[in-house]
């Protein structure tokens, strides 16, 4: 038996199909995934995401330790609530994790972390952490819904009733307090809507209030589809401690600037960007029948083989979509080895969708 | 649990077949096997006209999570495939023992039908796959 979030019972209510994800009972669907996608796409839907971490980092010296930690910097935080996307790196430039940090105060960070990680990421954190005299705060004691799609925002607010005013003008990849709740505007969809991070003994009925307000329940199957046309990484699939940032489309989350911030992984990253890196990171498009699947080979006229990283069928699109590493000077044209046929793909660049559009 | 009507019969691989009036055999998944696989996205059904031996891979249905091939359960030469699945496979997961099914053929020996799992060894087997 795996781990439970506050909400197992209710999945278990819902006839939810339930998977170990990371050690933990998970519903991966509650009857169709490629409708909770659609709902997501086109209404609202929520996630049970109570087993990613949340870690509070406090101390005086919290914003020289996060400089230190993460190849995104933390400095390009000017506003409380605001939220950054970075990836904790290990010496070799390898990704140890990719997680969001929420600049509280200038003494309180938070950071959401991924739930298969968790001891390697708390470990790698609590080490590094000594030398800044910062508290790691594990913060299990909360539970997070995730509320995504066009519609999400809306019936949020309608459950929250005047509660709802804290989150007037609430910008994207925002985070704002409500009692002892915390709403961020941040999500794994390509959609509008928020993550909140509630007491886990309210999270029972909160969802169940969703529920009354027409959110309809979501699991990780829908999840996946979803983050992936909406271009979104998924750690341990397309990045691991074995490849770097740069092979991964997530240059842009490495802030080269200024020179002087030493961050760990930096000597590492800009060593393979003086030697330029052999691979690169794409999205492809399968024309024909089938569904592109993770690890199926790619295969491209006189250059090395590439790999899909993460493959699934795109229910917006209705078309079969991937990640792939690929060599560098791989073009527009490439085939997949699918189940021994070779099968023509387009090479694309992700996002496949955004906000409810198809976008290549 | 899944349904397992009575009156069709079965494969380990998960088929069911019917005996039509005619003497042709109309093939599927089970219902247990389009809840394992969930969501089906595509269907390549075989053609018409074309021959396989029992235990062949004739067919393949992809969901979202896997693909799977579907085994001839009778040696035979498909009459027809069912049209229908190629702009709507998501008919098996509704239906899989109506409008899901897939082909259809002409057996090479009508015995043959007698000797595939009744619904009661079917239900042993799926029982014995759940754990």
């Amino acid at each position: 038996m795996g781990q439970r979030t506050p909400l197992y019972d209710i999945h278990v209510n819902l006839q939810a199909k339930m998977v170990d994800f990371g050690g933990w009972d998970m519903p991966i669907n509650y009857g169709s995934q490629i409708d909770e996608h659609h709902q997501v796409r086109k209404d609202a839907g929520m996630f049970d995401v109570s087993h990613m971490v949340v870690v509070d980092l406090t101390g005086e010296r919290v914003k020289d330790f996060l400089r230190y930690l993460l190849a995104n910097n933390v400095d390009r935080l000017k506003d409380a609530g605001k939220a950054l996307y970075s990836c904790m790196l290990n010496e070799k430039g390898g990704v140890i994790d990719d997680l969001i940090t929420y600049y509280m105060t200038d003494t309180w960070f938070r950071m959401v972390v991924n739930a298969a990680t968790r001891e390697k990421d708390l470990a790698w954190i609590n080490k590094q952490s000594e030398a800044f005299n910062v508290t790691v705060n594990v913060r299990d004691d909360l539970a997070m819904i995730a509320v995504q799609g066009p519609n999400a925002r809306d019936k949020v607010h309608a459950v929250l009733g005047d509660q709802a005013q804290a989150l007037d003008g609430i910008g994207i990849f925002f985070m704002r307090e409500i009692g002892d709740m915390a709403v961020a505007r941040t999500g794994y969809t390509g959609e509008d809507g928020y993550e909140i991070m509630l007491p886990a003994t309210e999270a029972a009925s909160f969802w169940d209030s969703l529920i009354q307000a027409g959110v309809k329940p979501a699991g990780l199957g829908a999840r996946d589809t979803l983050r992936l046309e909406a271009g979104m990484n998924l750690y341990g699939t397309d990045m691991d401690e074995e490849t770097s940032p740069l092979e991964s489309g997530l240059g842009w989350t490495i802030a080269w600037d200024p020179e002087a911030r030493d961050f760990i992984g930096r000597k590492a990253l800009e060593q393979q960007r003086e030697q330029g890196t052999t691979k690169k990171f794409v999205g492809l498009l399968l024309e024909g029948k089938g569904v592109l699947r993770n690890h199926q080979k790619v295969i491209i006229d006189g250059l090395d083989d590439g790999e899909i990283t993460s493959g699934s069928f795109s229910p917006t699109l209705g078309k079969a979509i991937a990640f792939a590493r690929v060599p560098k000077s791989t073009g527009e044209q490439c085939k997949v080895d699918m189940r021994g046929k070779l099968m023509d793909v387009k090479v694309v660049k992700p996002p496949f969708v955004r906000q409810g559009k198809a976008c290549i | 649990m899944s349904n397992i009507p009575a009156e069709l019969r079965y494969t380990k691989s998960h088929e069911w077949v019917r005996k039509n009036d005619d003497g042709t055999l109309t093939i599927g998944i089970s219902d247990h096997a389009q809840e394992l696989l969930g969501d089906l996205v595509f269907v390549d059904a075989p053609e018409s006209g074309s021959s396989f031996e029992q235990g062949e891979d004739c067919a393949v249905v992809e969901s979202v999570k896997a693909a799977s091939d579907v085994y001839c359960p009778i040696s035979g030469e498909v009459v027809e495939a069912n049209a229908t699945l190629a702009d709507a496979p998501e008919t098996i997961n509704a239906d899989p023992y109506g409008d899901g099914w897939i082909f259809s053929i002409k057996p090479e020996d009508e015995g043959d039908f007698d000797n595939l799992m009744s619904s009661s060894e079917y239900t042993d087997h799926v029982a014995a796959d759940d754990h």
